[in-house]
């Protein structure tokens, strides 16, 4: 199928420019003083923790143009974004100990930042069991669209609580208010690996989405073949 | 006082309702037959407004106020007794309980009892005075006779016919021909989500439709 | 359709549910033997010589409430299931709200009765004052308490649908309880330790937005976890 096709595509390009993005991380960006090596992992962490809450939005607003259309292309597209979202959460959860272990000297910590993507987390596991555990495609479909939409409300609430514990995380610097506090060369690598993750959040949600629709596919004929 | 226009409904890739269009005017009785699965259940959901069929339209005159349902459950609470029970579903329909109501369906010296404590037959009883106690105009009735006793059948057929002789329209599915063919005025059949047959009944007898269900089915 | 028919059949159906309950009295008498087993379980859960009681008790309080609440959410809707009344709720010529709100009502006072006992349990058990704070902790209750189970109510209209009901409903509404859960500790504590109510008034106007704002959607989404 093209979809498919295009999506492994997408994905593939988005891979090797990864790997373009750490080559350049690692040889061409100057390394920041007081974090040192650990730094590097910046590259990965934010651009990931951007798409992991942006794809939630996206799962929002597909399950409330769903319930008003009831158009099967939206819910597998909140479907196929909740998974790449939960991947992208998983990014964030494993890169932010990695980085916190040299830094703040403890992998884990109830840090606003990290917690909130925990939750994050967890809204998106609760997504996906959902749709699990629902026979059904159109009730899954409309169940779906009910938590998603809830789950967008969700967001803004969960930063509202998080953010009244003391934080160690460091404060934005990318987007606070007035220029960038960074050099230059940092930027350019920073933005070059935020265009990278938007192409991979598209090639991984091509992917799921032609999947899904093609597995739609053989069960209609699947169950046509019994009757 | 019922229509339905090119109903179509499928769940997943089964085809419940294909393309099925009839009408009920008052006074009439549609019995549908069809084995399970062909999609009356479905069919008579639809009718009710408890499923948005996806294509085609189905319309009750009077809405969902002149609806009564009799289904395979009896939809009650069972912890409650059946005066609580009838009482909370007319407090919905914003009416009182008819106080013959049970008398008619022989269910006086019951009425202090909580529905867990009553027979299946009993149960039914109950069931069908829960889906006429707002007076409905349409009567929609899935395997109604299942589980009923010889009395309960007999009150709930001569309910019916006094239903229809009122000028009021039921419609009734079922696997079992014996059981409607008397009360109908008009009969369909149904497979795999289509009507194969749907004429009056114009005097048939139950053997006669049984054996052209048969043969129609097949 | 007019606000008070509106209400009225909401209230009919909530009457029913808690006519239900108190007949049978099962689901009202397990959950309260939980709370009591929670903060017994508790007591020797701790080191008083660590952490003073007053400093636990908040914690202890909303750990037990959340975890009753949950047991008990899902009973409203399996209640519906039981004889297909549902259907016949959903055939009634009611707006599909007053269902909602009329289970949301049950459930409140469901839990409300549990809270009812929790308090004072804790107040004994742990030796916390709780009579001079009594009308401020009430209120942080009722706020912290509503929003919770707005959602939670939402979602076992769903989940009593699917397999594994009862352990999907916590996985679920476990997020979404963090909120109003973490500013009702942060507010207990203050109110306990005797500060003055000025410091808690912003939490409990966050958790009355939380109220509102999750209310407001659970009546606009309810009926589409029930129209087919």
């Amino acid at each position: 199928m093209r979809m498919l096709r295009a999506g492994r595509w997408i994905t593939v390009v988005g891979l090797v420019l990864l790997a373009g993005v750490y080559v350049r991380a690692l040889a061409y960006t100057p390394v920041e003083q007081s974090q040192g090596l650990a730094q590097k992992i910046f590259y990965l962490h934010v651009p990931a923790a951007i798409w992991a809450e942006l794809a939630m939005v996206f799962v929002g607003l597909a399950s409330v143009f769903y319930l008003f259309t009831k158009d099967p292309r939206l819910d597998r597209f909140a479907a196929a974004s909740a998974e790449v979202g939960t991947v992208f959460c998983a990014i964030v959860l494993t890169t932010g100990p990695i980085w916190g272990k040299p830094i703040w000297g403890t992998w884990w910590t109830w840090d606003a930042r990290l917690t909130f993507t925990l939750f994050l987390f967890l809204l998106y596991v609760g997504y996906l069991l959902l749709r699990g555990a629902v026979t059904d495609p159109a009730a899954r479909a409309r169940f779906a669209a009910v938590l998603g939409i809830c789950g967008m409300c969700e967001v803004p609430f969960i930063h509202l609580s998080v953010y009244m514990f003391p934080t160690l995380h460091p404060m934005p610097i990318v987007l606070k208010p007035g220029a960038p506090s960074l050099p230059w060369s940092m930027l350019s690598t920073w933005l070059f690996s935020l265009g990278v993750f938007t192409l991979l959040y598209v090639g991984f949600v091509v992917q799921r989405y032609a999947l899904s629709y093609l597995r739609e596919q053989l069960e209609a004929v699947g169950e046509v073949g019994h009757a | 006082m019922l229509r339905a226009e090119g109903l179509r409904h499928s769940f997943g890739a089964v085809r419940a309702l294909d393309e099925i269009s009839f009408t009920v005017q008052p006074g009439q009785t549609l019995a549908i037959f069809g084995p399970n699965g062909a999609g009356k259940t479905t069919l008579l959901k639809v009718l009710a407004g408890l499923i948005q069929p996806q294509r085609g339209r189905a319309e009750v005159a009077g809405g969902r106020r002149a609806i009564g349902w009799i289904g395979h459950q009896p939809q009650l609470y069972a912890p409650l007794t059946v005066r609580e029970n009838l009482r909370f579903w007319a407090s919905l329909y914003g009416v009182s309980v008819p106080g013959e109501l049970l008398s008619r369906l022989g269910l006086e010296e019951h009425a202090d009892r909580p529905v867990r404590a009553l027979s299946r037959g009993l149960v039914q009883r109950v069931a069908i005075a829960r889906a006429l106690l707002h007076d409905p105009t349409v009567l929609l009735l899935d395997e109604p006779f299942t589980g009923l006793d010889r009395v309960a059948a007999e009150a709930l057929s001569r309910l019916l016919a006094q239903h229809g002789a009122a000028g009021r329209a039921t419609v009734l599915v079922t696997h079992n021909v014996e059981e409607g063919t008397g009360l109908a005025t008009h009969v369909a059949f149904m497979r795999a989500g289509r009507f194969v047959h749907f004429a009056p009944r114009a005097g048939r007898g139950p053997q006669q439709v049984g054996e052209e269900y048969r043969n129609a089915i097949a | 359709m007019p606000l008070p028919d509106l209400l009225r059949h909401s209230w009919s159906v909530a009457a029913k549910d808690l006519l239900v309950e108190f007949r049978s009295r099962t689901a009202i008498l397990s959950v309260a033997v939980f709370v009591v087993l929670v903060l017994v379980v508790f007591n020797f859960g701790r080191d008083p010589t660590a952490v003073s009681n007053v400093d636990l008790a908040p914690s202890i309080l909303w750990v037990t409430f959340t975890f009753a609440a949950i047991l008990a959410l899902n009973r409203a809707f399996q209640l519906e299931l039981e004889n297909q009344a549902l259907d016949g709720l959903l055939l009634a010529p009611i707006d599909r709200s007053s269902i909602y709100l009329g289970k949301l009502v049950a459930n409140l006072v469901f839990v409300a009765t549990i809270e009812l006992i929790g308090v004072p349990l804790l107040a004994l058990f742990f030796n916390v004052r709780v009579l001079p704070y009594l009308g401020p902790l009430a209120a942080l209750i009722a706020l912290a308490t509503v929003g919770f189970v707005a959602v939670g109510t939402l979602f076992s209209a769903m989940t009593v649908r699917t397999r594994f009901a009862e352990l999907l409903l916590p996985v679920l509404l476990l997020p979404f309880m963090i909120p109003p859960l973490s500013w009702a500790v942060l507010a207990t504590g203050r109110l306990l330790a005797g500060r003055p109510l000025s410091e808690i008034v912003g939490w409990l106007n966050m958790l009355a937005v939380y109220d509102i704002v999750f209310v407001a959607l659970a009546l606009l989404l309810f009926p589409a976890t029930v129209n087919e």
